[in-house]
């Protein structure tokens, strides 16, 4: 297993760097908006990625809550908090596209609403696992994770009807994509997931290493003062 | 089932009993909520046409941040004298527990709210021009939502530090379309310009789903291990 993170880092190296290279060169011009499309390659691998995380975080707490395993309470605090940082790129890649081709930064639409909703619901989840103290946060954490995917349907629905029922900008129409985009933005989808795996990998480690550590800390001390 | 009921009638007595002597929450609401009616109307100075369009965010805003203020005291109240931890040895079912409480905030929420909206009728010129009587259902609804949402995120945030920050936290982002349908719906009716069905009906799915919810998980979390 530990062999296997150098691979996948430099895997994820190559991809990235050839992600790139589409992206920028590969990748035909967009007719209308010009370059600032090639933003797109970008903005949705971050979404398709974070919104993988949190499936995984969802799946990882319901495994918490059914066998109470530290390994999937430490996987669903980290695809949440690497969750969260593709979340924030694509909040803050998207802007910087709407600028230009919609002449808005933001608009209440139904996609930008449900990524802001899903940000603050699991930007809420990180914050109670800072706050929270003693050995119940991985199970009050788990079930604000499985309360918060109960909401994203709602949140769905609710903002659905909410944007029918006012006038909305017009939103760059959907059509056909040019093979060779599609190609650019999967080979990047596939580098962003890498990339994801790569960071989540290195950071359960470490979440389990300072576990480790906190509980030899606690023995420890226990010991000490057991003599007297 | 008579455990449950027996239980939830005793517990729910006894917090209206404690609140009636008290006052606590009710008066601290109370004030709470004329407060931000009285900065709503200073920082905004609507006609009536404008007001009947916004006043339902306003109503709404207010009486959410007027029920944090009760819903953070049900739990904390319970950890004085080791009250809950004298819960959770006792045989009692968890839920009719969350029940009583639910059931109190709901009631606490509701008197704030029937002696709020006069006040706000009167400062902001209020006149329903869409069907009136279902703003009972929207009311009630609404309450509904914030107050099991509130109670089961309230038994929550007793477990962290500085708890009575973090039960906003909690609450409003998951609270986001109960809200957005509460205010749709009350804009709807009093405007007449939409039919507020919809918005209905999307609270009262909510109501059941985060009810489920919440009583499928509160033994877990009152028992916390």
């Amino acid at each position: 297993m530990k062999r296997a993170f150098p691979i996948l880092a430099i895997l994820t190296a190559g991809l990235l760097s050839y992600g790139l290279y589409g992206a920028l060169i590969q990748a035909p011009t967009e007719q209308t908006m010009g370059d600032v499309q090639r933003i797109f390659y970008y903005h949705v691998p971050s979404a398709w990625t974070a919104f993988c995380l949190f499936f995984v975080n969802l799946a990882a707490s319901i495994v918490y809550l059914a066998g109470r395993s530290t390994k999937a309470d430490a996987l669903a605090l980290v695809s949440a908090e690497v969750g969260v940082v593709f979340c924030t790129v694509v909040l803050v890649t998207g802007p910087i596209w709407a600028r230009p081709v919609w002449g808005i930064w933001w608009t209440w639409d139904l996609r930008l609403t449900l990524t802001l909703v899903l940000w603050l619901i699991y930007v809420s989840y990180l914050m109670l696992r800072r706050f929270s103290s003693s050995g119940q946060t991985p199970m009050i954490a788990a079930v604000l994770a499985v309360l918060g995917a109960l909401d994203v349907p709602l949140v769905y629905f609710s903002i659905w009807f909410y944007r029918t029922q006012h006038p909305q900008p017009v939103i760059g129409g959907g059509g056909s994509i040019d093979p060779r985009m599609l190609h650019v933005l999967l080979m990047n989808w596939l580098a962003f997931m890498c990339f994801a795996t790569l960071v989540c990998w290195s950071r359960y480690r470490l979440e389990m290493v300072s576990r480790q550590v906190e509980e030899r800390q606690a023995l420890e001390s226990l010991a000490s003062r057991s003599p007297r | 089932m008579s455990a449950v009921t027996g239980v939830t009638r005793a517990t729910l007595v006894k917090d209206l009993r404690l609140e009636w002597r008290s006052k606590d929450a009710i008066n601290s609401m109370l004030f709470f909520a004329l407060l931000v009616v009285v900065i709503f109307s200073f920082s905004f100075d609507p006609t009536a046409e404008e007001s009947r369009r916004i006043a339902g965010g306003l109503i709404w805003v207010a009486f959410l941040f007027a029920a944090v203020v009760a819903l953070n005291q049900t739990w904390a109240r319970e950890l004085r004298n080791q009250v809950l931890d004298a819960y959770r040895v006792s045989p009692a079912p968890a839920n009719s527990l969350f029940l009583a409480k639910a059931l109190g905030n709901f009631i606490f929420v509701s008197v704030l709210e029937a002696l709020m909206t006069p006040l706000f009728v009167v400062f902001y010129n209020l006149r329903a021009l869409g069907p009136a009587y279902q703003l009972w259902f929207v009311a009630s609804l609404g309450t509904w939502a914030l107050v099991v949402n509130g109670t089961f995120f309230a038994a929550m945030s007793i477990r962290t530090r500085s708890r009575e920050i973090m039960l906003p936290l909690l609450l409003f982002p998951i609270s986001i379309p109960a809200l957005l349908a509460m205010v749709e719906a009350t804009s709807s009716i009093l405007t007449g310009e939409f039919s507020a069905k919809f918005w209905m009906v999307l609270l009262a799915v909510y109501d059941v789903v985060f009810t489920t919810g919440c009583l499928f998980f509160f033994e877990v979390v009152l028992h916390g291990e």
